[in-house]
C-alpha cells in the first residue's frame, strides 16, 4: 500500500525557506502570492495491513518533529473515502 | 581517579577529535572513542560528549536521525543516571530531537550557513558545564551552522527562563533564535546542549579561549565530585 506524509510546520512557526520562495516568486513576476509554506512529503511503500496506530507512530516519532511540524497521512482508503464525498 | 569521557562519532560528524582534544586538553586522559552503532557505553563514565558535524548527512532534519542510532539508547539512559552530557552544534540538534532537551532547531533566519566568532551572554552560572563563567559574562565562541534557529513554544520558553536553564544567549541575534537563546540545560542542569564550539576556542592560536573555561568546570566539578 502506498502512503503519503505530508509534513508541515505548524501554523505559527516561522518559515524563513517559504518566505525566501515567496520572495523569489515575486522577483519573477508572480501577483497576488500571499504566503508560502514549504513542507515535505514522504512517500512510503507498507504492508497493506499495516494499522493506522502504526503510522502515526512513525510519523510522531520520526517523520515529523511535532514540536514545530504537524503532519497529515493519505492511504489509498482515505483518499477514497475523500473523493467519494464521506468522512475520511 | 581519571576522569573518563566519552565521544560518540556519528556517520558524518566532523568534530568529534576536536573535542576530544578539547577534553583531553583540560582533563590531561585521553576522551574514549565511541561508534555511533554501539550499543554500549564504557561503564563509569564521567561525561558524555556529542559533537558537531552533520550526522547522516542532515537527512530528513538535522540531527534526527542520529537520535535513533543504536548508541543514543544508552546515552539516554546513562543521562537518566546522572551522567553530564554536552552536545555542541550537530550534538544540540541530536539533543533536542532525542527528547533530551527542549526544542528544536530550525533553519537560520537568514537561511544562510553561518561561520564566524560570535559574542554570548553567560546567562546561568549554576550548571556543571557554565559555574566557570561569571554571570552575565561575555565570551567569544565560533558557531558554524545552517541549523541553530532555536525554537520552542513560550511556554517552555518561560520555563526554561524561569527555571534558569538558559546557558547562553547571542548578544547578536545572529541566527532568529527565539528569545536568542544559544544553549540551553535541561532539568537536572546535567546536559548542555549549546550551537556555538567551545572546542574551537581553546588556544589562542584559535582565536581566543573563551571555551576552555566551561571544560575545566567540568572537569573540575566532576573530578571533585
Amino acid at each position: 500500500m502506498k502512503v503519503r506524509v505530508h509534513v508541515s510546520l505548524k501554523p505559527g512557526v516561522l518559515d524563513p525557506q517559504g518566505r525566501a520562495v515567496h520572495h523569489a516568486l515575486e522577483g519573477l513576476g508572480f501577483a497576488g502570492v500571499r504566503d508560502v509554506r514549504v513542507g515535505r512529503l514522504i512517500e512510503l511503500d507498507v504492508a497493506d495491513d499495516t494499522p493506522d496506530e502504526a503510522l502515526e507512530a512513525m510519523c510522531r516519532d520520526l517523520l515529523a518533529n511535532m514540536v514545530i511540524e504537524d503532519y497529515r497521512i493519505e492511504t489509498p482508503a482515505r483518499a477514497a473515502a475523500a473523493t467519494s464525498g464521506e468522512p475520511g | 581517579m581519571a576522569f573518563r569521557a566519552a565521544v560518540i562519532t556519528f556517520p558524518g560528524s566532523n568534530c568529534d577529535r576536536d573535542l576530544a582534544v578539547a577534553l583531553e586538553t583540560v582533563s590531561g586522559t585521553p576522551a574514549l572513542r565511541v561508534w555511533h552503532g554501539d550499543t554500549a557505553l564504557p561503564d563509569r563514565l564521567d561525561l558524555i560528549g556529542l559533537p558537531g558535524g552533520f550526522s547522516y548527512g542532515d537527512y530528513l532534519r538535522s540531527g534526527a536521525m542520529a537520535a535513533h542510532s543504536p548508541v543514543m539508547r544508552a546515552v539516554k539512559a546513562a543521562a537518566e543516571a546522572g551522567v553530564p552530557v554536552l552536545g555542541v552544534c550537530n550534538g544540540f540538534q541530536v539533543l533536542t530531537e532525542a527528547g533530551l532537551l527542549p526544542g528544536a532547531l530550525m533553519r537560520n533566519a537568514g537561511q544562510t550557513f553561518i561561520c564566524r566568532t560570535v559574542p554570548l551572554r553567560v546567562e546561568s552560572t549554576r550548571s556543571l558545564f557554565t559555574a566557570g563563567y561569571a554571570p552575565g559574562q561575555v565570551i567569544r565562541i565560533p558557531v558554524a551552522h545552517h541549523d541553530g534557529n532555536y525554537f520552542a513554544d513560550a511556554d517552555t520558553l518561560d520555563r526554561l527562563e524561569g527555571e534558569g536553564r538558559i546557558a547562553f544567549r547571542y548578544l547578536d541575534a545572529c541566527n532568529g533564535s527565539q528569545r536568542d537563546i544559544a544553549g540551553v540545560l535541561d532539568a537536572s542542569g546535567r546536559v548542555l546542549g549549546m550551537m556555538p564550539h567551545p572546542e574551537r576556542a581553546m588556544e589562542d592560536e584559535q582565536g581566543g579561549r573563551d571555551g576552555r573555561a566551561l571544560f575545566e568546570a567540568a572537569v573540575r566539578g566532576l573530578v571533585s565530585a
